[in-house]
């Protein structure tokens, strides 16, 4: 189990190496001198040369590489020039907020795509599985910033059910941060009143999110569960009269959902990525509204380092796809 | 042949993705004809700002009092024309380093094959979207970024195809006879591995459409006035709850087309890959 887990930390390193290259040749394969960039439009050519010299980017470009994978290594990622603050501060503070709505959206996607899935596989070719079918085609290519918008125009602002936008009630103050993660906090601070307030809030942008993830979780699971019906020990299992409920949501569940475990891992970057329009949409207070704070004003220093933790993150989850398929199918770790 | 468009002329959901194609290719192709007002993709008519469908203006007017039913149909053109051009490059850059990759083998297909993984372990938006901002933001910027980071997936593709024929035994026969390498790998090699990257790109022009969307609504893409679906739902924000049909519609045009496209997709690749068949 140790051996499996450190080969496939071994595995990645190239990747994450890779990684670096990518963002270093981005900042240096576009023609545009970023000296003159950051001295902004008022620059004059000796502010521009001290900027140049004050980032190194006089000296040669493998120098410069050196000195750039040295500060991603102690997680100097230079200083945002919106907020005025250390880039690594400001995504520091704002990754529990994206945490808790991803893993809102995944455990969403997970929670209801499952059985829907197995649903959908052991009533194929009904109406149920045509109506799910149809759904999860549906669900793909729906642009999710516009199905935000709706979502905000009919449970928001028609029917007030829900709250627009934010993370809390305006007139609600946050707890004491104690681990970032606000809904954590209110409880920890014994204040239950915040909480339901904040999963109020939760509830649109964590639906929207989830969305995409839903739809494709409910097609692999149909299909790995129609796979599985197929095989000897279903048919087996039948004939000695085990108990049906039982044998579908353990057994067959089991054997048919390593694709779908795939699907997660790979539906990891879209939600990250799906969380750059749904934050912004919704005002939540994570590293997707950051982002795209960082696009309107031009922060070069927080988009690399916001395509860098990106990276790094979707390379860890390949890691935990990795370990779950072998925990799910010991043969794959004994392989090696 | 004849066989295989009988399959996909009995695939139901393959045949409506193809009949909603084939609607979006005529409004993109004749749209300034079919389109009620056409001259509303610049013009603009203070007078009757934001009023709800009725029978003249079925989609209701925007904020500019431009005939939104006008702007859908022919923000169409502008769809296509970047999923067409973004597939087509992103085509032209990773079928032939797949190509490359496949048959060479050694450091070069190495080379081509990590970056090409570490490419795609960025989620492409967010790769896009610092492409598309550190050069100027532009629709040009916006289809030039989508292309560098959509090859990648035809270069996998092609890359295990390649491999999967370059192996076979009438390559062998070939080299046998004394063919030489670009015959091979042209004339033989590629038209065998062309159905899969046919099914991905049909696929990928919905994607792209989505994702060119995304850049529009987040203005990195298209700039008024131009008809486009993403930047009319961004501008409709300001207008809501009030003009609801001003974002409504446009995001249905975005669904319907990117639902097409998706459909006819997986009708082919149940055709190409038998194996992974979605339905039973």
């Amino acid at each position: 189990m140790l051996r499996f887990v450190l080969r496939r930390l071994v595995l990645v390193l190239p990747s994450l190496l890779g990684l670096l290259v990518v963002t270093f040749l981005l900042i240096h394969a576009v023609p545009s001198d970023p000296a003159v960039a950051m001295a902004g439009d008022a620059g004059t050519p000796e502010q521009i040369a001290r900027l140049r010299q004050q980032y190194g980017l006089d000296r040669p470009i493998w120098e410069q590489f050196f000195v750039y994978v040295g500060k991603v290594a102690t997680f100097d990622f230079g200083e945002s020039v919106f907020s005025r603050r250390p880039v690594a501060t400001d995504i520091l503070q704002r990754l529990p907020a994206t945490l808790e709505l991803t893993f809102a959206a995944l455990a969403l996607s997970i929670g209801i795509g499952v059985p829907l899935g197995v649903v959908s596989a052991l009533r194929h070719n009904t109406w149920p599985d045509y109506l799910l079918r149809m759904f999860s085609v549906m669900g793909i290519a729906v642009a999710a910033f516009w199905f935000a918008i709706m979502l905000q125009l009919f449970f928001a602002m028609d029917l007030g059910w829900l709250p627009l936008r934010g993370e809390l009630a305006s007139t609600m103050a946050r707890p004491p941060r104690i681990t970032g993660f606000l809904g954590l906090d209110a409880v920890l601070a014994g204040r239950w009143d915040i909480f339901g307030d904040h999963l109020r809030h939760l509830v649109l942008p964590a639906v929207t999110l989830s969305l995409g993830g839903l739809a494709t979780i409910v097609r692999f699971t149909r299909a790995g569960v129609l796979d599985t019906l197929q095989q000897d020990f279903v048919f087996y299992e039948r004939a000695m009269g085990y108990r049906w409920l039982r044998l579908v949501w353990i057994f067959i569940l089991r054997n048919s959902v390593t694709a779908t475990v795939t699907q997660i891992g790979l539906l990891f970057g879209g939600l990250i990525a799906g969380g750059v329009v749904v934050e912004s949409i919704f005002d939540w207070p994570g590293i997707g509204s950051y982002t795209v704070q960082a696009i309107l004003t031009g922060d070069r220093q927080v988009m690399l380092a916001v395509t860098l933790l990106v990276g790094t993150i979707y390379a860890a989850v390949n890691i935990l796809v990795d370990v779950a398929h072998g925990l799910l199918d010991p043969r794959l770790m004994e392989r090696e | 042949m004849n066989a295989l468009v009988a399959k996909l002329a009995r695939d139901l959901p393959a045949m409506l993705g193809l009949a909603i194609v084939l609607f979006v290719l005529l409004l993109a192709v004749f749209g300034p004809w079919l389109a009620p007002y056409p001259g509303d993709a610049s013009a603009s008519h203070l007078l009757r700002r934001l009023k709800p469908p009725t029978a003249d203006f079925p989609f209701g007017t925007d904020n500019l009092g431009r005939d939104i039913f006008s702007r859908v149909i022919l923000g169409a053109r502008g769809a296509l024309a970047i999923a067409l051009t973004v597939v087509g490059a992103a085509m032209v850059i990773g079928v032939p380093l797949g190509l490359l990759a496949g048959y060479r083998g050694g450091w070069l297909s190495e080379t081509i094959m990590r970056v090409t993984d570490v490419v795609l372990a960025i989620p492409q938006l967010v790769l896009a979207l610092a492409l598309a901002q550190l050069m100027s933001p532009s629709l040009e910027s916006a289809m030039l970024a989508l292309s560098l980071t959509y090859w990648p997936f035809f270069t996998r593709i092609v890359y295990a195809e390649t491999r999967r024929l370059s192996s076979s035994m009438f390559v062998d026969a070939l080299r046998g006879v004394g063919a030489g390498t670009p015959r091979i790998v042209f004339l033989h090699i590629l038209p065998n591995a062309l159905s899969p990257v046919i099914v991905r790109a049909t696929i990928g022009l919905g994607f792209t459409i989505l994702v060119a969307a995304v850049l529009g609504f987040l203005g990195m893409g298209a700039t008024p006035p131009a008809p486009d679906w993403g930047l009319a739902i961004a501008e409709s924000r300001t207008y809501l709850p009030r003009a609801w049909w001003y974002a409504t519609f446009p995001g249905l045009a975005i669904l319907i087309t990117v639902m097409g496209f998706n459909l006819l997709g997986d009708g082919l690749r149940d055709i190409v890959d038998p194996r992974i068949r979605r339905s039973r």
